[in-house]
């Protein structure tokens, strides 16, 4: 076995709307993780973002007077943090380095995201409406899975109710599910209030060196970093393909070939979980993570949501720190914002949304590219 | 009438792609199979008439977007085994089901600075 990876700080700048430029927001971040880790030299610099432009990372260093290693931008779309933690870890364990800074950083538009993934043509044809697509899958999703509607408004109201105990979160009330099906109709079927936020933030993490046999001295490790992409044929993976295949059910989806990775570089399955942050895009997204990283059986996340398998006092909890409908969705940074959450919840240093002996804790984005990534830290 | 995209569609079919070495149909053409990556691809017109799978609408403009909405936005089932994202005539839900026929139609989209009508694709059901 390779070197052991240690995350020995974190921090990160709430999830919202501010004046703060994305440079200062992304500077709070590292500074918040640097300090937790004892001011460390570190020889290398990977930054999440899709939307800050160029040389992102170098602004954010070059603010804070830390500049001179490699600073290495990473766009993987909301697995962009995930990206960047996985070249950062595995640059460690190769002996490349002893200590590396990884951030994320976003500062979002309103509205749905304008991205320039998608050709001028499609944009102008209404091809391109993000979503409709979410819908689609939503849709496909209730039709295999037997969700209804209520099943959806749930995951709102679970994860809202979560997040008034996160101070890092966007919105901090809770909602009734009559509240999520009364707000406006999106795309059938997803209200808006199903739907997550794009808006800004940044988080950060230190990663060191440790060696396999030694103690970690309580600190927090990364058990795996995993990100892929999508295999081509189903018409509605993250890739937003055109067309797809009508024998497409034995396609693994993006997110389960990064779990499947994930699980076996950390050498444990779904069942050793004790805490899952997980893509929460819109509703259904987050039953259908349930399925993909094989949290419950296909066709059976209706009935977990139903049967509050994920809430705070479930068999596994799911997005304790709010989700990204809580938090909203800061690409660059919502992937290292789960790590930062389950670094606080490994360390039992989460308070009132505390879940009980966590040990083992995973983190998952996935979105356009298509790329997915799956986080596993245990401590 | 120019098409929103030139080589996307005709008043009759999809110009899709089949491939030689593995036999399966894609959308748009390409050159490059994207199943199996060879080049060994050839002009296809696909069926114009298909089967609903999924559909929803959307309600507020998307970002670049030059039509009107609400419109109608789903994905058809072709013969050939192939699944097409598409704009439906029909902008609302409750007047689909699954499985419904539907006929492929050029449609027109939005009106262009020169004064001309651009058209794209769609699906309409079929009244049986």
């Amino acid at each position: 076995m390779s070197r052991r990876v240690d995350l020995v700080g974190v921090g990160i700048h709430p999830f919202g709307r501010f004046e703060t430029s994305v440079t200062e927001m992304g500077a709070h971040a590292v500074r918040a993780a640097l300090d937790e880790a004892g001011d460390p030299s570190f020889q290398a610099a990977f930054c999440g973002t899709a939307y800050a432009g160029v040389a992102a990372g170098h602004k954010v260093l070059g603010a804070l007077g830390r500049t001179g290693m490699p600073i290495v931008d990473v766009e993987a779309g909301c697995a962009s943090g995930g990206a960047a933690l996985m070249l950062a870890a595995g640059a460690i364990r190769a002996g490349q380095y002893e200590c590396v800074l990884v951030f994320g950083i976003e500062k979002m538009p309103k509205g749905i995201i304008r991205s320039s993934f998608f050709e001028p043509w499609r944009e102008e044809a209404g091809l391109a409406a993000t979503p409709a697509y979410f819908a689609l899958r939503a849709q496909r999703l209730m039709r295999e899975s037997g969700a209804r509607k209520e099943h959806l408004a749930e995951v709102v109201v679970k994860n809202r109710r979560h997040g008034v105990h996160n101070p890092n979160a966007m919105f901090r009330c809770e909602v009734t599910a009559e509240e999520v099906l009364a707000s406006r109709l999106v795309s059938e079927p997803l209200h808006l209030w199903m739907l997550c936020s794009p808006n800004e933030g940044a988080a950060a993490v230190v990663l060191r060196a440790g060696s396999s046999g030694q103690e970690t001295g309580g600190a927090v490790t990364l058990a795996a970093a995993a990100l892929r992409s999508h295999l081509p044929g189903s018409v509605l993976n993250e890739g937003t393909p055109l067309s797809g295949r009508t024998d497409d059910d034995d396609i693994p989806s993006p997110t389960t070939l990064a779990a499947t990775a994930a699980y076996e570089e950390a050498g444990v399955g779904p069942d050793d979980l004790d805490v899952v942050e997980c893509q929460d895009t819109d509703a259904a997204r987050e039953l259908l993570s349930y399925e993909e990283l094989e949290l419950c059986p296909r066709g059976d996340s209706a009935k977990w949501i139903a049967e509050g398998m994920t809430t705070m006092t479930g068999r596994l909890p799911v997005n304790p720190s709010g989700g990204l409908l809580s938090k909203g969705e800061p690409l660059g940074a919502s992937a290292l914002g789960q790590v930062v959450e389950l670094v606080t919840q490994l360390r039992g240093d989460a308070g009132p949304r505390q879940v009980p002996d966590a040990h083992l804790a995973l983190g998952h984005t996935v979105g356009r590219g298509a790329n997915a990534s799956v986080v596993i830290l245990k401590r | 009438m120019p098409p929103v995209r030139e080589g996307l569609f005709t008043d009759d079919h999809l110009v899709g792609g089949r491939c030689g070495a593995c036999d399966r149909y894609h959308f748009p053409r390409t050159g490059t199979c994207p199943y199996c990556s060879s080049s060994d691809t050839a002009d296809a017109a696909l069926s114009p008439t298909g089967t609903l799978w999924g559909w929803t609408a959307v309600t507020a403009s998307p970002p670049g977007y030059r039509g009107e909405v609400p419109f109608g936005f789903g994905v058809v089932q072709l013969p050939e085994g192939v699944r097409v994202i598409t704009r439906l005539t029909e902008a609302d839900p409750a007047r689909l089901t699954f499985g419904m026929p539907v006929r492929l139609r050029a449609v027109p989209l939005h009106t262009d600075e020169e004064g001309r009508i651009v058209t794209t694709y769609a699906f309409e059901t079929v009244v049986s």
